[in-house]
């Protein structure tokens, strides 16, 4: 992977991707493509452009949802959206944006903390997430590489949608026997 | 002092719990370790308690089962002394689509590895079935293990993990 040119994203926002994206259907677990890492992809191609359109529009009109993954809409490519912006958990943010082929590169200040997820909706689990993270990806349309910093509620969001590009969801890392829960609330 | 194991089930209810707790408690009985959960409607009670002699405990908890919304067993156990962890502890995480026999399958590779479940839970969510469990797997060999169970998972078509449970020690 090529060295990050920046820190944060720059000039990058989602006016890049053009036109609003599909909202497109949320896969739900038992699905092969939750469990199959995700293949790596061009992010200059239309066809990732589109894609990041489609996970921001999909995330946009799902209440509650912080981070949308490609398996999540049934394809297996690293590319996964998150904004969560104004949530109460949040400390560092960058908004809203998108990343590709992106992995963790720092990981420090483990925590447990409860996610659930859109693609498990009955169960929620305790998950340990770094609170402290440095995350390297590319951004869709200008390909430009970037390189994360951040902690808190966008920390643990990162490492979830990372999580689904390789294969893995929540139920995955659970801390144990009596870590998943019975949703109780649904936004 | 003698101790009981003593199981209780039945149709969930609010007052369950206070019920059979404050039978026992008239006894004196002295509740150790126990769980309590609801499962699909149903409420469980699984627990150990020191004190009472059987017949005691059992004509304690009849009235509640009397009108068969609740079953009572209680047996008396012999104490043991604290064992120390029989391995390494792991934690199993088994998830896919609900078919028959997934507990029955990953259990037994675990056992025919000399490891002892010493936590396990289950959900059914929808079409979606999760076992999760606390294993103490004996040194070395976990390897095979993993490959073991990744193998039994493949033939099931569910997905599992085996990581190291690390306590956070403060």
């Amino acid at each position: 992977m090529n060295r990050a040119e920046s820190a944060g994203l720059g000039d990058w926002t989602l006016d890049v991707l053009g036109p609003p994206g599909q909202v497109r259907p949320v896969v739900c677990a038992p699905a092969a493509v939750l469990s199959r890492a995700g293949d790596e992809v061009d992010p200059t191609a239309e066809q990732t452009v589109r894609l990041a359109a489609d996970l921001v529009a999909t995330m946009r009109v799902s209440p509650g949802c912080v981070g949308l993954a490609a398996p999540q809409i049934g394809v297996g490519a690293r590319v996964f959206a998150v904004d969560v912006t104004g949530h109460p958990k949040t400390g560092t943010g960058h908004g809203a944006f998108v990343l590709c082929n992106a992995v963790v590169v720092e990981a420090s200040r483990w925590k447990a903390g409860r996610e659930g997820c859109m693609s498990v909706p009955d169960l929620t689990g305790d998950v340990k997430r770094a609170g402290h993270l440095v995350v390297e990806g590319a951004l869709p349309g200008t390909g430009a590489m970037v390189r994360l910093v951040t902690d808190a509620f966008e920390a643990r969001a990162l490492q979830h949608e990372i999580d689904h590009c390789s294969g893995l969801l929540f139920l995955d890392r659970v801390a144990g026997a009596h870590a998943v829960y019975q949703r109780k609330v649904y936004l | 002092m003698s101790e009981l194991a003593i199981t209780v089930i039945g149709r969930d209810r609010p007052g369950i719990v206070a019920d059979v707790a404050e039978a026992l408690a008239r006894l004196g009985a002295n509740l150790t370790d126990s769980t309590m959960t609801r499962l699909r409607g149903q409420f469980a009670m699984t627990l150990i308690c020191a004190g009472p002699a059987v017949a005691e405990a059992e004509a304690a908890l009849a009235p509640l089962a009397a009108d068969g919304r609740l079953l009572a067993t209680v047996r008396a156990v012999v104490p043991d002394a604290e064992q120390a962890p029989n391995g390494t502890p792991y934690v199993l995480a088994v998830h896919g689509a609900d078919r028959m026999g997934i507990v029955a399958a990953m259990t037994r590779v675990l056992a025919e590895a000399g490891g002892n479940v010493t936590d396990l839970s289950t959900r059914l969510a929808g079409a979606l079935y999760v076992v999760l469990a606390e294993v103490e797997l004996p040194p070395g060999g976990v390897e095979q293990v993993t490959t073991r169970l990744a193998a039994t998972a493949a033939e099931l078509g569910v997905e599992v993990t085996l990581r190291p449970a690390d306590p956070d020690l403060l």
